[in-house]
């Protein structure tokens, strides 16, 4: 019987070699005589130990990483094929402690599965959620998702029932589901490894929300920079036959524009615009893409619809605290030891997600701060690291989860560089269809440079300005952006001396 | 085949696409390179566009291209995962040693290599992660042997 080997396509393993590493082994076994099955799983998450090879042995899979070609010779040696030791072998994948402390939910496919096999998902229990979904009447899979709890894991955590429930009523011909796969937030790496490793649970998740909203066509908006999601969603598309009945998806490419992750300025870009945002309301629900009403969700969402009805709302529900339920699949990134994907029920601190599972810094100094929610969330320090990861916990201390990305620094930064930097981004990516964002964001890259030459007087008017773009900005970019720079500011003064 | 050709194949590809203008965009930038400025009016009358808006798209998003880029293209990520892990230092070496190079040298933010920063991409699809400054160097030299 040939043995499966399992070497991650994801592009984070891709990233650090993965190619080179499967061919090594197919090589290998080609020159001692033996037949392999290999397979481009997606990852398991656990970046710092990619590529991260599995073998499937009697006791289940086995994995090794990181495995460099260099070592895969070594492997051979250590009959790895049956699960042999080697000092890179870390035992039945299942059993590691970073990945049997996670609770994955919307990732529980993620590294396991082949992402081209359609046979496979739905050997793993892909499906079961749309196949329930068509025993149930649209108004009753609405409750469903409403019951669940389950809020947009894009970050802005609308409550996702209310989204279905307005689309579901609005009367109109033609409706649409649109997946926002703009995932443009540094730190943030989720929705790109789900629709590489697991691409057939957001589609499931769509025709779900298609038949649930009254909605025959849907499109997956991903940007440029993800070529490797655009692949695999493709090739999940066109192997998906007749299983997602009629409901029909077009995957459209991004141009690398920030602000096209803002729900309107997408639809503005797939009607073929420039990626302006529109002024609310209408709201997309209502008036959506080409004018019609449009349920609009970023993966994650899309993708934890699935479980949702194959395990019921209420096992969702039961999970997190407070207003935020169920998990998500947070994103660990920057200066850590131990980065990648933790998927967790709402609820964990801060801390116990950068120690715990993160290890600490990468470079084995003190982490001094800690970015959460993206370009556009806050900068905590050690202080506020016993925040509980949830929605309410965080707005409370004028910070935000977003995406669930944690972007983590140690003790050689400078805030008011990163608060600079801020307002550069936001320079770069404005839309520039309202003046606080446009202009205003200019202007607060030089009153920071001001303060950084040592002129404390302006503070004061940074503060100002910072005011004027919460106030007077039409979408997320030019309102958030002073939530880093203001924290920066508040947290760290000593920067800004 | 010639532009005009490519052009005229891709156009028509798309007649019936609702919001074809990026789809059409990108098509002719990965077949041509860039969107050579003659196109504009072709494309703006068979999407019954005005050249404004078909010239206002291209200009406003940063993946298209007016002109042709370098043989290779390289990204380094100037976002804060990367900035955490020496990213910054990493596109300043890159500006220096890229300069008056055959090799185009432009800022990403976010590759979504975010556990594994600093990240580069090189013409597009080709991922590196965990970047130095000699490991760049290692990088361009393959580049340049390839010709």
């Amino acid at each position: 019987m040939r043995t499966t080997v399992y070497v991650p396509g994801d592009a984070a393993a891709l990233a650090l070699g993965a190619d080179a590493v499967a061919e090594a082994i197919m090589a290998g076994a080609a020159a001692r005589g033996i037949e392999l099955r290999l397979i481009r799983n997606g990852t398991r998450g656990m970046v710092w130990r990619e590529p991260l090879v599995e073998v499937v042995t009697p006791e289940g899979r086995i994995a090794y990483g990181p495995v460099t070609v260099d070592v895969v010779g070594g492997l051979f040696a250590a009959n790895f094929l049956a699960g042999g030791e080697h000092p890179l072998r870390l035992g039945p994948t299942e059993q590691i402690p970073w990945l049997a402390r996670q609770q994955r939910r919307v990732s529980r496919r993620l590294g396991v599965v082949d992402p081209r096999s359609l046979t496979d998902y739905v050997a793993r229990g892909g499906g079961e959620g749309l196949r329930r979904a068509r025993a149930m009447a649209p108004a009753a899979i609405v409750q469903a998702i409403a019951d669940s709890g389950l809020r947009g894991r894009g970050g802005a955590a609308f409550p996702a029932g209310i989204k279905w429930r307005t689309v579901h009523d609005a009367a109109a011909t033609q409706k649409y589901v649109v997946c926002n796969a703009d995932e443009g937030d540094s730190g943030t790496f989720s929705d790109r490894m789900l629709m590489e490793g697991d691409p057939f649970c957001l589609l499931e998740g769509m025709a779900i929300a298609g038949l649930a909203v009254g909605a025959n066509r849907g499109y997956i908006y991903v940007r440029s920079e993800y070529p490797h999601a655009i692949a695999a969603l493709q090739a999940a598309l066109a192997a998906a036959g007749d299983f997602l009945g009629g409901f029909h998806v077009e995957v459209r490419k991004g141009a690398g524009s920030y602000v096209c992750g803002e729900e309107t300025a997408l639809l503005e870009s797939l009607e073929g615009r420039r990626g302006i945002v529109r002024s609310k309301p209408p709201l997309p629900a209502i008036e959506g893409l080409f004018g019609r009403p449009t349920l609009i969700h970023n993966v994650i969402t899309l993708a934890s619809v699935p479980d949702i009805l194959a395990g019921g709302a209420a096992a969702y529900r039961d999970l997190g605290i407070g207003r935020s339920r169920g998990t998500l699949p947070f994103q660990l990134a920057g200066n850590i030891r131990h980065g990648g994907l933790v998927e967790v029920p709402f609820g964990l601190t801060l801390r116990e997600l950068l120690y715990d599972f993160g290890g600490g810094s990468r470079s084995g100094r003190p982490l001094r701060a800690v970015q959460v929610g993206g370009p556009l969330g806050a900068y905590l320090p050690e202080a506020q690291f016993d925040t509980p990861l949830d929605y309410e916990a965080f707005a409370a201390i004028g910070a935000g989860l977003g995406h669930g990305g944690i972007v983590a620094f140690d003790d050689t930064v400078d805030m008011a560089k990163q608060a600079r930097y801020a307002m550069k981004f936001c320079a770069i990516e404005s839309c520039g269809k309202c003046t606080p964002c446009r202009i205003g964001s200019t202007r607060g890259v030089e009153v920071i440079d001001r303060i950084r030459a040592g002129d404390r007087a302006q503070i004061d008017l940074l503060e100002d300005l910072c005011e004027t773009m919460v106030q007077g900005s039409a979408c997320a970019m030019g309102s958030m952006t002073p939530i880093p720079v203001l924290s920066a500011l508040n947290h760290f003064p000593e920067d800004f001396a | 085949m010639d532009t005009n050709a490519i052009l005229g194949r891709i156009l028509h590809a798309h007649r019936e696409q609702p919001g074809a203008l990026l789809p059409v965009l990108h098509e002719i930038q990965e077949a041509v390179g860039f969107i050579p400025p003659q196109t504009v009016p072709v494309i703006a009358t068979a999407l019954n566009l005005s050249r404004a808006e078909v010239h206002g798209v291209i200009s406003y998003y940063h993946h298209f291209r007016q002109e042709p880029a370098g043989r290779h293209v390289v990204r380094v990520c100037c976002a804060e995962a990367c900035q955490a892990v020496g990213g910054e230092a990493l596109a300043e070496h890159a500006r220096t040693r890229l300069a008056g190079s055959e090799v185009t040298l432009e800022p990403v933010y976010c590759l979504g290599l975010c556990a594994c920063g600093p990240a580069v991409q090189v013409d597009d699809t080709q991922l590196h992660a965990a970047m130095t400054p000699a490991k760049f160097d290692a990088l361009l030299a393959r580049l340049e042997s390839e010709q």
